[in-house]
């Protein structure tokens, strides 16, 4: 992590109404490079859509700007992003029922080949390696043909997770991957957490959790109604603080009590 | 690289893609495989009930020839009802193509330019309806009936009602090439298989294809994974124009005469082959050879019930029965699947 390269993804003064609801309110949020970035707060504080801020689903309003690699970004789009080396467990796993595991993995990104046909005999093998090497999936009933809604709740998650890895993006966001996950799977899943770390990329990784979240991050950001309330380091702060604070937070809305 | 939590390509390429079972394969093409039933049960019944009819090839000629009038508008209106949208407004659109045809034979006196137009005037209209649809999220059903009037409406006022005849010199090659016969069978149905094997391709072999089946089965998915929701309906659309009015110059060629009705009571033969075909109402679901057998189901009810002399008002019940048979049974198998 180099604090004088610019950061991966950063968001400057972005604010998000939906009506109503003000879901982000003058948000600053950076990522570095090789940097794990763990985002906390309550339900509805805007860590959703912070994500689908980045990642170009979201514009922000007027006077928020989108930072990617040093450089403003100007209409930013989902498929911008996932261009430039981003990919996303969205919380709501974004995936196609009715669609083969295949289908699913490469959704948006399916690659081509030479007369820009698709390529589905390199689709159906690696997406059947990475069931197998990746998902675990050892029953030959699970073949990459299946359509995903055939599959169990924590089945289909690691299709959604294995398909963020799959890309080697430069930046990895998780939002809630381990939810519902049996223990094992989610022990799994941090250990990806972990990997892309020591690949010398980065993540913002999103889990109520946060002994699953304390021990992977190299800092934490804590989000309270639509507002940034707070910035810690693992080193800086012991889980049980932690803990307090977060209640604090949510109780208060500010840090200290 | 080696800790990222991917395998090496290598690894990757050394897996090899579980074999699918020859039962593994017709559960999953279960739908295919009923459709395919359901043509060959309704074809031995036909061939039972009326030999000399059905045994005779005039009749598969005649079918040749007036089937593909519409069921080239099936074949790409499968491409919309898998995004999850209905077009109703292509049967105007078959006439308001050909309105653009005759204007620009007459000022230019071109046909190439006429056949640009036609096919321009079907892009712009389904382009039309793309927008109204896709960008201003009107919900299809609907303001595809109000554009099915509007098109109408604008062919009529430029036609004042009266038909055109179409019996110009310069029509003879284009005859030819959409009315001749090529190894003796009809060029109408020579164009049906060539858009239909040219649709198969894009849906099945592109990331265009892959992403209407996307775009249908959850549009908010497709739309968090990049994919231009917005092109991509459009298109559907705009493909399905230019087929219309394709079909109305074949139609109208075929006739040597622009009826301003052209199309009428076109509408619902497509829909129902789309449906028996398999293509799912939800979206996300269909196959274009689906759409071809439904085509064929159809096209062969209407050309063998009259020819087998039976009375014309039998041709409502057997479209009923089989549609009713077949939407039940795909209903059944895709419960089967599921479960
Ligand atoms: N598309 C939308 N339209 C309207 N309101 C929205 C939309 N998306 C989010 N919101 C609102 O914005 C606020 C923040 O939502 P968001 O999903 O970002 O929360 P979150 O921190 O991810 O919560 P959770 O932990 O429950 O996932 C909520 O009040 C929500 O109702
Ligand atoms: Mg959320």
């Amino acid at each position: 992590m180099d604090a004088t390269e610019p950061p991966v993804m950063e968001l400057r003064g972005v604010s998000k109404t939906f009506g109503e609801v003000r879901a982000l309110s003058d948000v600053d949020f950076h990522v570095r490079r090789g940097e794990i970035v763990g985002l906390l707060g309550d339900n509805g504080s805007g860590k959703s859509t912070m994500v689908k801020m980045m990642m170009g689903y979201h514009r922000p309003d007027p006077g928020g700007e989108v930072w990617f690699e040093g450089e403003r970004v100007q209409g930013w789009s989902v498929a911008k992003a996932r261009a430039l080396g981003i990919e996303t467990v969205y919380q709501e796993r974004a995936l196609a029922d009715l669609q083969s595991v295949w289908r699913n993995m490469f959704m948006g990104r399916e690659p081509v080949n030479r007369f820009g046909l698709l390529d589905i005999r390199r689709m159906r093998r690696e997406a059947a390696a990475l069931m197998k090497g990746h998902m675990g999936f050892t029953s030959g009933a699970v073949h990459p043909d299946n359509v995903v809604q055939t599959m169990s709740g924590g089945e289909k998650q690691g299709v959604a997770i294995t398909r963020a890895l799959f890309f080697e993006a430069r930046l990895v966001v998780l939002d809630e991957p381990t939810m519902g996950l049996s223990l094992s799977e989610t022990q799994k899943t941090l250990d990806f957490v972990r990997s892309i770390k020591e690949a010398g990329r980065s993540a913002v990784f999103i889990d109520h959790n946060v002994y699953h979240v304390y021990p992977v991050v190299d800092r934490l950001v804590l989000l309270d109604r639509g507002r940034i309330a707070g910035e810690f380091t693992p080193a800086g702060i012991t889980l049980e603080q932690l803990t307090d604070r977060l209640r604090t937070v949510a109780r208060t809305g500010r840090l200290e009590g | 690289m080696a800790k990222t939590g991917i395998p090496p390509r290598e690894e990757v390429a050394a897996e090899a893609v579980p074999r699918i079972t020859p039962r593994l394969f017709l559960r999953r093409h279960a739908l295919t495989t009923g459709t395919i039933g359901i043509a060959v049960v309704m074809w031995t019944i036909f061939i039972v009930a009326a030999p000399d009819v059905f045994l005779n090839s005039r009749i598969y000629s005649a079918f040749g020839i007036t089937t593909p009038l519409w069921g080239m508008m099936a074949l790409a209106l499968t491409f919309v009802v898998i995004t999850r949208e209905m077009d109703l407004s292509f049967v105007s659109v078959m006439a308001l193509g050909m309105v653009g045809f005759v204007r620009v034979h007459e000022f230019t006196g071109s046909v190439l330019l006429a056949i640009l137009a036609c096919l321009l005037v079907g892009l712009a209209c389904g382009l039309f309806n793309g927008f109204l649809v896709a960008v201003l999220g009107i919900p299809s059903l609907v303001i595809t009936l109000g554009t099915m009037f509007f098109f109408r409406g604008i062919e009529l006022a430029l036609l004042d009602g009266t038909g055109v005849p179409l019996t110009d010199d310069a029509f003879g090659t284009l005859r030819d090439v959409l009315n001749g016969k090529t190894a003796g069978i009809p060029n109408e149905f020579v164009w049906m298989v060539i858009i239909g094997v040219l649709l198969w391709v894009v849906l099945n072999r592109t990331r265009y294809g892959a992403h209407l089946f996307v775009v249908g089965d959850n549009v908010d998915s497709a739309r968090l994974m990049g994919i231009r929701v917005t092109r991509v309906k459009m298109t559907a659309f705009g493909t399905l124009g230019v087929v219309a009015a394709f079909s109305g110059m074949v139609a109208s060629m075929q006739s040597s005469y622009l009826w301003p009705t052209l199309g009428d009571g076109s509408l619902l033969l497509p829909i129902a082959a789309v449906f028996l075909g398999g293509t799912s109402v939800f979206g996300g679901i269909g196959t274009i050879f689906g759409t071809f057998l439904g085509a064929l189901m159809v096209g062969s009810i209407q050309a063998g019930v009259i020819s087998a002399g039976i009375s014309g008002f039998y041709t409502q019940l057997f479209f009923g029965l089989i549609i009713i048979v077949s939407l039940v049974m795909q209903t059944l198998i895709s419960r089967r699947m599921r479960s």
